[in-house]
């Protein structure tokens, strides 16, 4: 939905992720961008270039933050000196909300530095609804969880991704980061229907979306976001936000980055769907007979 | 599943999975560690579908989680591959992230201990051990120096009446004094200028196509004496005479100034009006440089 708590009530339109490549058109020519999404983890040093460019971009931007190694997935306590690091950043950039992955990536302080996978039990969504409190009380901000795309699943699994997704947002009472291309990657990857999973998520948790690009190779498809977005997952976009209202939206394009220009076109297309979701949303009016 | 503890279990042998080298190829070992069939090892926890098998699966993120952190200390340490070439430089590479994996949220400190590794084990680097192991102090430094910590820089009025036995100067936490066996910052600029030229000989216009960067050749043994700084949100390093290294590396330490001057400089430089001219300009550019922090 727009403007729900776990996007602090925002009305955010279309974003893109600011990305070096582009740094220097955005501080010369000041393009026209809704918000830019930053990846936390840049930001979290302690001077120079980095920290110059961010507060230049927030004299003219909204910003918001999106992290890729809180692992909240994962059964390790958190390192508190991280989480102060990233409450630095966060009051630097008064983001309205932080997103991050359901998924882990670590294990006693060694980093794979990926996003990984969670069995969907839930023992494992307990522990992961009570670190996404914990955060949330700490950075004093609305955490969004974002859907990872996957390429392994665990026998020990007993539900289905989304109703893992939906038991620990509802345990840990946060929003959703809906990453439309991650759900249309992981049903190729394990045979199920993308629709399903848009179907069958708390809507009203929804309070930003993902779209992005991808790898096909002959028996899976890699998450690489160095390509456009395909039509299925366009289609698969529009679903979403029929069903969850016309929701901030982001682009991602991390690798292969073409020009600024390029990407801001790429993300603009999102604007046809939102114009359907809109006309459909649109009461029509009945023409009253005059006299 | 029942507990957390389950869960560490269950992330524990997947990370384990996930982390262990490929072989030649770039593909899964085929063996556990205790000589059992990886496939039935990964098989116990991840599931095949009708494509790929358990361990094809667990390949995938096998192979992201080697190609993610090579690629990463490829980028970060040009230097030190044009040192080793590349075959021997991935090779060491690869031994220092088994030894040495990960241990920050950040791949900025990947290379934090690159330097020591190379010293702990020469046999990957020989015969260019010690111009490997500057080499990586030396590009360790820059990245320290990108994004590490300053402070507001020293005003006079900070300085005051202090009394030179008194005073202590603190150096900026992003420099980094170097005290180096090779001149690392003259090999890293020509193989930059030998590496653009390639680039600039494959353009399409008036330049030969497919121009490899012409090889830098390895500089002999010579001390030589850096300061690897940030201005203006810039990187720079610096060659700093001997005495002058020493002096500002007493200041760092925490030495008062006098004290420090007493370390550094020749017993001659008290009475000498050339050492105190020197001594002077050396401090008026250090503090134009913003080296000085205010205590």
């Amino acid at each position: 939905m727009p403007a729900n708590p776990f996007n602090a009530f925002t009305d955010y339109g279309i974003g893109i992720g600011l990305r070096v490549p582009h740094y220097q058109h955005i501080l010369e020519k000041k393009p026209v961008v809704d918000w830019f999404e930053i990846i936390s983890e840049n930001f979290m040093v302690e001077g120079g270039r980095p920290l110059e460019v961010l507060d230049q971009i927030l004299e003219q931007y909204r910003v918001v933050q999106h992290g890729v190694s809180l692992y909240l997935g994962s059964a390790d306590p958190f390192d508190r000196s991280h989480l102060r690091k990233l409450k630095a950043v966060v009051k630097r950039t008064g983001t309205p909300w932080l997103s991050d992955h359901l998924c882990w990536g670590s294990v006693d302080g060694t980093y794979t530095h990926d996003l990984l996978p969670m069995p969907y039990t839930f023992a494992a969504a307990r522990r992961t609804a009570e670190k996404i409190r914990q955060v949330s009380d700490f950075l004093e901000v609305p955490i969004c969880v974002e859907n990872v795309s996957s390429y392994a699943e665990f026998h020990v699994s007993e539900m289905t991704e989304w109703e893992f997704l939906t038991e620990v947002v509802e345990r840990a009472d946060c929003g959703i980061l809906l990453d439309v291309n991650n759900i249309y990657v992981s049903s190729r990857n394990h045979g199920f229907d993308p629709y399903d999973y848009v179907d069958n998520i708390p809507h009203h948790r929804v309070a930003q979306m993902h779209i992005a690009g991808h790898t096909k190779f002959e028996k899976y498809i890699l998450d690489t976001h160095d390509h456009p977005v395909i039509d299925p997952v366009w289609k698969l976009y529009a679903r979403a936000i029929r069903l969850c209202g016309v929701t901030a939206t982001l682009l991602e394009w991390d690798d292969k980055i073409p020009s600024f220009g390029e990407v801001h076109a790429e993300a603009l297309k999102a604007n046809e769907f939102i114009d359907g979701a809109r006309a459909a949303q649109t009461p029509r009016r009945e023409s009253v007979a005059a006299g | 599943m029942r507990s957390t503890r389950d869960l560490k279990a269950l992330q524990s042998a997947m990370a384990a999975a996930v982390m262990r080298p490929l072989t030649p190829e770039s593909r899964m070992q085929r063996r556990w560690a205790d000589g059992r069939p990886a496939a039935a090892v990964v098989g116990e926890f991840i599931k095949p579908n009708d494509r790929l098998s358990a361990l094809e699966r667990i390949e995938i993120y096998n192979r992201m989680y080697w190609f993610r952190l090579l690629d990463c200390l490829y980028d970060d340490c040009p230097g030190l591959r044009a040192v080793l070439g590349v075959r021997k430089f991935m090779r060491m590479a690869e031994a220092y992230l088994v030894k040495y994996p990960s241990r920050s949220f950040t791949l900025r400190n990947l290379s934090r201990r690159l330097e020591p590794f190379i010293r702990e084990e020469p046999q990957l680097t020989s015969p260019y051990t010690a111009l490997a192991a500057d080499m990586a102090r030396f590009e360790w430094a820059q990245i320290e120096a990108f994004d590490g910590p300053s402070r507001p820089a020293l005003e006079p009025d900070d300085i005051g009446n202090v009394h030179p036995a008194q005073l202590r100067l603190r150096l900026q936490p992003h420099l980094t004094l170097l005290a180096l066996q090779y001149a690392v910052d003259d090999f890293v600029v020509a193989a930059k200028r030998g590496a653009l030229r390639a680039e600039a000989s494959n353009a399409p216009v008036g330049g030969s196509a497919g121009s490899r960067p012409k090889r830098v050749v390895r500089p002999q043994r010579t001390r030589i004496y850096l300061a690897v700084h940030r201005r203006d949100n810039r990187v720079f390093f610096k060659r700093l005479d001997p005495a002058a290294y020493r002096l500002l590396d007493a200041l760092q330490r925490g030495e008062t100034l006098a004290r420090a001057c007493a370390i550094a400089l020749p017993r001659a430089a008290a009475a000498s009006p050339a050492w105190q001219r020197r001594i002077r300009d050396w401090f008026k550019n250090w503090a134009e440089l913003g080296w000085f922090c205010r205590p």
